[in-house]
């Protein structure tokens, strides 16, 4: 590479050669071009002129070479993720940068965490910016997570050789909200105080049933959750010290650990979905069956060797990008519109921060963040089968979905085609109808105790409205399985109705819940006290 | 065709399966003494976030003289989350913790429970009567400590029936 920094040592050398001023001149000189010879050494091969350079550019570099050398036009396409993986992925990073920033005045203690709060808002410089950062982040990262995996649902990314990277994406959900949860304790404020109350409450209602069972006394599985948690029977020092550790090493570590087999999958998967039929989608079975027969002049090495779950290296060229700049914009595109929105929200709304906490007088309505109110609606009709049976179902399915729906057509496109399109709304709709019913009858006709008052607690505990929309959407899935004779079509169907019906709780009980969990039609109906 | 014809043999044979057994069972054994030792050590390990002794573990508080409560239909006790009642009987108290997920109930005037977080009612008694509480409101021991103090002992609950006869 005759870059300049050699031509100019040559001249030196040759100067070296004519007058002998010696080694000192030549360090001069080394000195003068040290600029310039330092990058070439960061960057080996300059700046990539031609596509073999700039494949070499993101194979060599260690941060870049998570990524393909070139990438399928499609995967670039706005369309097929709609960036949300990405911008997950960026919101992530900016809650681990504001967070540190926090770290840096936050204290850990019942007598200090709320004031230290309040410095940070109305003392320390930026410090109100950097919380407003961090909590539209951490809102906007659940948010992003949740679409990201309904995108993934519906274009099938979960279907082989994908299925593991699904189950891996719902761990990573659930570390999602568990990073949530446990930073909401820590302004140690009346919102934290009784929400964590209510929170870790729930994790010792699986008591509900051993006492049922009458065998709390030998074996309290809810005391000990409960307690693991707190550390404690009540939210004390001792609950706010763990969920402190757990939230700022804990789980961004196995987050991070997480997200990198997340990245390895999807290279080794063969980078994102797309749609089978383009030459695409049928290399592995071109590597099964022997070299592939339009080899490119250049080979990756032991990246070819790996069997089957290699990106596009032996396909013919004519649908890919080089990575280098094209998609290396794209995430830098998708990074600025991310870091624009979340320092307008920084700037302009002011996260939350209500009284010190008291744990005399709980909030009313002591309502979750939003996206476990449609939990805590579920809860107020029973605690174990609400916060407990009903979500912790929801997950172990939707882990299994890759495992029941094994059908391989229309993979990477959206809703699968027309049939798919038709399903999901119909799916919408009768999910529409059946939680808005739900909700309408319980509001004017109550739930079982209201019926009979003395009504065995077991069944008060199973019997919640979100175990009847269970089951009638597990109906609905099974009938549409039988019609459509797919499991791909019960599977889209039960996923729109959990969506829809996660969706309708979410925004009910935001909106329609009020003081004594009363239902009121606007906030402005709450009576005054 | 003749490889495989010896490789069935030889697979066939007693003495193949016998060795192909034998260095399954010691990779087996490894395994499995691994993964249960390490399953052990973990089993010893999640001990350690349940503190041996709970920070509330004193939970015998004085509430005053005995005396103080005898007649007085009511009295309540906001710090410690309670009120202890009189009737003809004696004395009993209601823990206010909302056996649901724990919201602190209000009383009203009817003498009923309201929980402000979702809804649950209990009647005067403490016996649900609305929404999703899955128990009776506890009922605290009470005892009388040596120098004429009414104690309430926050950890140890009691059925409905029993009274602090003085
Ligand atoms: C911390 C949260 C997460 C981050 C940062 C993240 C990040 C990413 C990124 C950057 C991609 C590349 C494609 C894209 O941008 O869409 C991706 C793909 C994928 N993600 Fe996630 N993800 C997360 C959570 C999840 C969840 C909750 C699921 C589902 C349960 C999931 C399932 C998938 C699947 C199946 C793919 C492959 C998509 C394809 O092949 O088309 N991920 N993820
Ligand atoms: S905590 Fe009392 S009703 Fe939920």
């Amino acid at each position: 590479m005759g870059t300049e920094s050699s031509k100019m040592a040559r001249q030196v050398e040759s100067d070296r050669q004519d007058a002998s001023p010696g080694a000192l001149r030549l360090l001069w000189c080394n000195l003068l071009v040290t600029p310039r010879s330092f990058r070439d050494s960061l960057i080996r091969h300059g700046r990539p002129t031609s596509e073999r350079a700039a494949s070499q550019a993101v194979f060599t570099n260690f941060f870049l070479h998570i990524l393909p050398t070139r990438i399928h036009r499609d995967s670039l396409r706005i369309r097929t993720t709609l960036g949300l993986g990405v911008i997950s992925l960026v919101l992530f990073f900016l809650l681990s940068l504001t967070g540190v920033a926090l770290m840096i005045y936050y204290k850990p203690s019942t007598d200090l965490a709320y004031d230290s709060m309040k410095e940070i808002q109305y003392v320390v410089p930026t410090g109100r910016f950097m919380r407003n950062i961090h909590r539209w982040a951490a809102h906007g990262m659940v948010l992003c997570v949740i679409l990201h995996m309904a995108r993934a649902f519906y274009t099938a990314a979960y279907k082989s050789p994908r299925q593991f990277n699904w189950v891996v994406g719902m761990i990573l959900f659930v570390l999602t909200l568990a990073l949530s949860f446990t930073g909401y304790l820590l302004p140690w404020d009346q919102l934290a105080y009784w929400a964590v109350t209510i929170g870790s409450e729930i994790a010792q209602s699986p008591r509900e049933i051993t006492d049922a069972l009458g065998i709390t006394a030998w074996f309290d599985i809810g005391a000990y959750q409960k307690q693991l948690l707190l550390g404690a029977n009540h939210v004390g020092q001792e609950a706010l010290i763990r969920f402190y550790v757990l939230h700022v090493i804990v789980l961004p570590f196995v987050m991070c650990v997480f997200l990198a087999i997340h990245f390895w999958r999807i290279r080794k998967d063969g980078g994102l979905t797309r749609p089978a039929g383009a030459e695409a989608c049928s290399e592995s079975e071109k590597f099964r069956n022997g070299p592939p027969a339009l080899a490119p002049a250049k080979t990756y090495g032991l990246m070819a060797v790996v069997r089957g779950r290699t990106p596009a290296v032996d396909r013919s060229m004519a649908n890919t990008m080089a990575t280098y700049p094209n998609a290396l914009y794209a995430i830098g595109a998708l990074c600025m519109v991310t870091f624009f929105v979340m320092l307008c929200l920084g700037h302009s709304f002011n996260a939350p921060l209500t009284e010190h906490a008291n744990p005399l007088v709980p909030e009313n309505p002591a309502k979750a963040p939003w996206y476990f109110l449609g939990l805590q609606e579920l809860v107020s009709y029973s605690a174990f089968m609400g916060g407990v049976g009903i979500p912790g179902i929801v997950v172990v399915g939707l882990m299994l979905v890759p495992y029941l729906d094994r059908e391989q057509e229309e993979v990477g496109v959206w809703f699968g085609g027309s049939r798919g399109r038709r399903v999901s709304l119909a799916s919408a709709l009768f999910a529409i109808v059946v939680v808005v019913g739900i909700l309408t009858f319980t509001i004017n006709y109550g739930w079982l105790r209201d019926w009979y008052p003395n009504i065995p607690q077991i069944v008060i505990t199973f019997v919640n409205p979100g175990t009847v929309m269970l089951v009638v959407f597990s109906l609905w899935s099974f009938f549409i399985t039988q019609k459509t004779n797919s499991t791909r079509m019960g599977a889209l169907a039960i996923f729109t109705c959990f969506l829809l019906a996660f969706a309708i709780l979410t925004y009910f009980a935001t909106v329609h819940r009020g003081p004594n969990w009363g239902f009121y039609w606007s906030k402005s109906d709450w009576p005054v006290h | 065709m003749r490889d495989e014809t010896i490789r069935d043999d030889l697979k066939a044979s007693p003495r193949f399966q016998l060795e192909h057994q034998r260095r399954d069972f010691l990779g087996m054994a490894a395994m499995w003494s691994a993964a249960s030792a390490i399953f052990v050590a973990l089993l010893g390990a999640m001990r350690l976030p349940i503190p041996s002794v709970f920070p509330e573990s004193n939970s015998r508080v004085k509430l005053g003289s005995v005396d103080l409560f005898q007649g007085v239909a009511v009295t309540p006790f906001v710090e410690q989350r309670l009120w202890v009642f009189s009737d003809d009987q004696g004395l009993y108290a209601i823990s206010a913790i909302c056996t649901h997920l724990g919201c602190l109930v209000a009383r009203q005037e009817d003498g009923e429970f309201d929980c402000p977080c979702h809804g649950s009612r209990f009647d005067s008694q403490g016996k649900v009567t609305k929404g999703p509480a899955p128990k009776p409101l506890l009922r605290l021991a009470l005892s009388v400590s040596p120098d004429g103090q009414l104690v309430v002992d926050r950890q140890q609950t009691v059925g409905p029936e029993v009274r602090l006869k003085v």
